[in-house]
């Protein structure tokens, strides 16, 4: 499978994105500088964490607007599979490609921490691969990752079974404690937390290596 | 600001040089300065950048070492971890422009100390830091630590490295000056590290990252003086920090350092453009012309002397090689970053400034450097204090308290208790190489190299009570528990930077303080073998003449080989012996104990001698403790500092879940044994099975080492002490600082 | 010309940090507050001096940039610069 990395001017979690991918599909991702105005021939797309642009103006929102990410909204209209983490998240909901915003956490304050999620869709191409496992721990580092969709948009996640991760104690206020979300197609991925940092059991964890194979196994 | 052209004494008292320094500018120009050259011998020969007061003082400090490459001398130090890889690192205080604006101040901090390690070229992979703020009842002491934490970590995250660990104290000494000191760690390869020496006439000088503006004009003067009631009206002159171009800055440079145009490079940080040129011509021993037309500017009509003067950040100062300019200017301008070429090396031996066409600054360069004040400043001995003898008055059952109570209160003590409001703030995760941090509770962090299988160990120290009590046991202490602490998680210690906090010293008892914790300090890195390879002198730490407690913060760097062999205080095993390495005689003075429970130390109350530190023994101890981790003798390793050995098992306990019973003993008054803060001791839990093994060969080696207790269970209790439920004690440890923070 | 764009969250979102100042002003003793709306303001510098086009112009920049159009509301005014 052939993966790609978007770069933003600072986006901090490209190298972690790239050490998943290149650990866990066995070939290095392209990196892909945000400026390219056409993404590489590729299986999946990697949207990473970061402060691109300083989270200036609204987290993601320029990097949302940049000339690669045209070519990613529609690529991902037909159908390529594209994940985005933390800031990618922001990215995905700012260039339209998934409903919603994620603003301010509540408590106001950045939060660092092991976070255990619900996986409350075990069907999606994301998530496969977790068979039996409910629950898993993966490591949130953010300020604005309280998730908000009006109840119109909430009710249509509901029932499109769109809602993949759930938070296990809140730590943002995101409305009924949504952790990531997919597109009603079900190939583009938002999470707040980073799946790519616990992929090594020395640090954050092994419990985001399935999110990755899920994509790989999809792709077979 | 009004800038003053005319040069009367008073304008010359205004830049902080005496009549005597002035007389000497005078002469060594054969005239008189004009105000851009007053501003510039001002700044250089300010404390903050010319070290006066401290540097001959700092000339006695071991800085050499097996594994040191570059000691102090460059914007930061370098050590060697083997396989080509060095890291290079530095501690920097940003301590009064964090009292003035506590959010700029410490993200500034963050972003100075970062542009200092990888202006040599070393990718930063660890940010620390050591903050010290007034009491808790103090009316701004609240507002500082929201707002020091959150720049830290506003500054730090966006700019995506992970700040991994420090410590934070409270004391009322520094209620009208706390201290912000961020350290970052970097790692290069050897073969790519970049010094400042400006080498060869006729380079091109390059000017790169943000525009300059007006910002924090004097920041060094600032700094290099006491604060009094109208402190707040230098609010315009603290500094604006932009992570987001500091990252730019960050990758753009180490792009170009992977080509072969630098020569030599600098970050513009205390006195901006001024010290970087200045620094970087003096070394090279070149001179330097530069065209200020062509800096860069954010304001219109800035002044040489702005331009020269101002703290703007994220700004750098290169010297390329003549005819590759055209490299770098692609890497910057892909970046999105102001790149300018500024000026060009001469063999002047001067720094000649023009601006609109006219000569505005013609000084030599040497004096500026060579002739820069080193003084001698008077001082006297500290005070000796008594050893605090033991009584059984001392004991919480006679003074109708109880040891429950007693460990709750240390518990719920700003030192001891939980940072986690601190430290969940930030980001400790990014870039995927930390193995531990401060989430543990551990004892220093611990940062892979990436993509190999070592690792360095990061910990910064400092006991502000017992330097205040004698600051040369209190400086050899602080250098010790780094060492002691990079031992735990079973590194080897490599060597320090140090950020030395005083007041001023111009009064011959705080001279004495700083001239006598750097006596201990020394003493410390001589028997441990451990150098200093960077550092940074904080003075004038003082308002309406109320001098913070001597405070020389320590930053440990340590080397761990194999990262299937280190240890963390996570791990213990229900089951485990609890085994206490090191002696124990129960030493109350100074320790937290006799300041909180038995109020010493404090508000016209006695102070007693603080716990010596024996370095023999020290080292003795852990090589022991670091040969056990090697052999995978131990489950669990913890040194004991602050509370003595009850605190040092509580914190076990909460890092691994599980309570523990220590058993009852004979040999020294209960409180004493407790919590007593004796220097050089590990507690460790050990599997039943290694337990005589593991002390019979301590004590072959004549180490103290005893049986104290147990891990297991879900009661922390003490033979005749304290027995209360782990889940309890966890939820006052943990609830005293957000509970604070929330009022 | 100059123009003033004023961006804020759309009624019914919920505003932490307006409930935050809220609750400080009153901790102050500044009772009158009933509650606050954190937003930001905008100032653009802008080429010429037809305000008719820059009106037009200005709309764009803020549902395509300036604002994020699911939970934030603009408003905004086009003035001659001094």
């Amino acid at each position: 499978m052939r993966s790609a990395v978007i770069v933003f001017p600072a986006s901090n979690c490209d190298r972690d994105a790239a050490i998943a991918l290149a650990k866990i599909t066995g070939r290095e991702p392209l990196m892909v500088w945000h400026e390219e105005t056409t993404l590489p021939q590729v299986d999946f797309v990697v949207i990473p964490g970061g402060f691109s642009y300083g989270d200036y103006l609204r987290s993601g929102a320029i990097a949302a607007r940049s000339p690669i990410m045209q070519d990613i909204v529609r690529k991902a209209g037909a159908g390529l599979p594209v994940a985005g983490f933390c800031n990618g998240f922001q990215v995905l909901t700012e260039a339209g490609l998934l409903p919603g915003a994620l603003m301010r956490n509540k408590g106001l304050r950045f939060v660092c921490r092991p976070q255990t999620l619900k996986i409350t869709n075990k069907t999606s191409m994301f998530t496969k691969a977790y068979k039996d496992q409910d629950e898993i721990t993966v490591p949130i580092a953010h300020f604005d990752g309280n998730y908000y969709a009006d109840d119109e948009t909430l009710r249509g996640l509901r029932k499109s079974g769109q809602i993949i991760f759930k938070y296990v104690d809140n730590p943002n206020g995101s409305i009924n404690d949504i952790a990531g979300i997919s597109n009603k197609a079900g190939n583009v991925l938002g999470m707040m937390p980073h799946p790519e940092r616990a992929i090594d059991a020395l640090h954050g964890g092994t419990d985001g290596i399935l999110l990755f194979k899920s994509v790989l196994e999809s792709m077979r | 600001m009004s800038v003053p052209v005319k040069i009367t004494p008073q304008v010359v008292a205004e830049h902080g040089l005496s009549e005597n320094e002035y007389a000497l500018i005078c002469e060594r120009l054969g005239r008189k300065p004009n105000i851009n050259e007053l501003g510039i011998f001002s700044v250089m020969w300010s404390e903050h950048c010319s070290y006066k007061s401290s540097r001959r003082h700092l000339g006695k400090l071991l800085t050499k070492g097996e594994r040191v490459i570059q000691g102090p001398g460059e914007n930061a130090g370098v050590i060697d971890i083997d396989d080509g890889d060095v890291i290079i690192f530095k501690m920097e205080s940003h301590n009064h422009p964090s009292y003035i604006e506590p959010y700029q101040g410490a993200a500034t901090g963050v972003g100075g100390i970062m542009r200092d390690v990888f202006t040599m070229g070393a990718r930063p992979i660890a940010n620390l830091n050591a903050l010290r703020f007034g009491e808790p009842d103090h009316p701004k002491t609240k507002t500082l630590v929201a707002g020091v934490v959150h720049g830290i970590g506003g500054y730090g995250n966006c700019v995506g490295v992970p700040t991994v660990g420090g410590e934070t104290n409270f004391d009322k000494g520094y209620n009208g000056n706390i201290l912000v000191n961020a350290m970052c760690v970097g790692h290069a390869r050897s073969d790519k590290v970049f010094y400042s020496a400006a080498k060869g006439v006729g380079n091109p000088i390059f000017y790169v990252g943000s525009k300059t503006g007006r910002d924090g004009i004097h920041g060094a003067t600032m700094a290099s003086a006491e604060f009094d009631d109208d402190s707040d009206e230098k609010r315009p002159t603290v500094q604006v920090g932009d992570p987001f171009t500091e990252k730019l800055l960050i990758e753009a440079c180490l792009e170009l350092m992977a080509t072969d145009v630098i020569i030599a490079i600098q970050d513009m940080g205390a006195a901006g453009l001024t010290s970087s040129a200045i620094e970087m011509a003096d070394k090279g021993g070149v001179g330097i012309k530069m065209n200020l037309d062509k800096v860069p500017q954010r304001e219109p009509d800035m002044t040489p002397y702005e331009m020269m003067l101002s703290e703007s950040q994220e700004r750098m100062l290169m010297v390329l090689k003549p005819r590759k300019e055209k490299i770098a200017i692609e890497i910057f301008e892909k970046w999105d970053l102001d790149v300018a070429e500024v000026g060009t090396t001469t063999d002047t031996g001067r720094l000649v400034l023009t601006h609109q066409k006219k000569k505005v600054c013609d000084i030599p360069i040497a004096p500026l450097a060579d002739d820069a004040p080193n003084l001698d400043r008077p001082f006297t001995p500290p005070a000796t204090h008594d050893k605090l003898e033991h009584d059984p008055m001392f004991d919480p059952n006679e003074r109708g308290s109880s040891y429950n109570s007693v460990l709750e209160a240390l518990l719920t003590s700003p030192d001891i208790c939980s940072k986690r409001w601190i430290w969940e703030q930030y980001d400790r995760t990014v870039m995927g190489d930390t193995v531990d941090s401060s989430q543990s509770g551990g004892d220093a962090a611990i940062v892979r190299i990436h993509g190999t299988n070592k690792a360095v160990a990061i910990t910064t120290d400092c006991t502000p009570r017992y330097c205040l009590a004698d600051p040369f046991e209190g400086g050899k202490q602080a250098v010790a528990e780094t060492w002691r602490n990079l031992t735990c998680v079973g590194a080897e210690p490599i060597a320090i930077t140090d950020c030395l906090n005083f007041g001023n010293p111009e009064r011959p008892e705080i001279m004495g303080q700083f001239v006598y914790a750097i006596n201990g300090m020394n003493e410390a890195c001589r028997a441990l073998d451990y150098p200093v390879v960077s550092g940074n002198v904080s003075l004038y730490n003082e308002t309406n003449g109320q001098a913070i407690p001597p405070t020389p913060a320590i930053g440990g760097v340590g080397l761990i080989k194999d990262l299937h062999k280190f240890k963390s205080i996570s791990g213990a095993k229900a089951g485990d012996t609890l085994v206490l390495i090191g002696a124990t005689e129960g030493w109350l003075g100074a320790s937290l104990y006799s300041q909180i429970i038995l109020g010493f130390g404090r508000d016209g109350k006695p102070v007693y001698a603080p716990p010596p530190v024996d370095l023999a023994a020290e080292k003795a101890n852990g090589d022991y403790v670091r040969r056990l981790i090697r052999d995978r003798r131990v489950n669990a390793v913890h040194d004991l500092s602050d509370g003595g050995l009850a605190i040092a098992a509580v914190e076990m306990a909460f890092a691994n879940k599980l309570g523990f019973t220590l058993d009852a003993q004979n040999d020294v008054p209960n409180y004493a044994w407790l919590f007593g803060e004796d220097q050089g001791r590990y507690l460790l839990a050990v599997e039943k099975n290694s337990v005589n093994p593991v002390i019979s060969t301590a004590h072959s080696k004549g180490i103290p080492a005893q049986k104290i207790g147990m891990v297991g269970g879900s009661q922390l209790s003490a033979a005749g002490g304290f027995d209360i439920s782990l889940r309890d004690a966890h939820m006052v440890y943990e609830n005293w600082l957000p509970d604070y923070m929330a009022s | 010309m100059k123009a003033i764009i004023h961006i804020g969250l759309k009624p019914g979102v919920l505003d932490p940090q307006g409930r935050t100042i809220a609750r400080s002003l009153a901790h102050m003793g500044f009772d009158q507050v009933l509650g606050a709306r954190q937003g930001k303001i905008i100032e653009l510098a802008l080429k010429g001096n037809d305000a008719v086009a820059a009106e037009a112009q200005v709309k764009d920049m803020c549902e395509k940039l300036l604002a994020n159009t699911v939970i934030e509301n603009y408003r905004f005014e086009i003035v001659a610069q001094d």
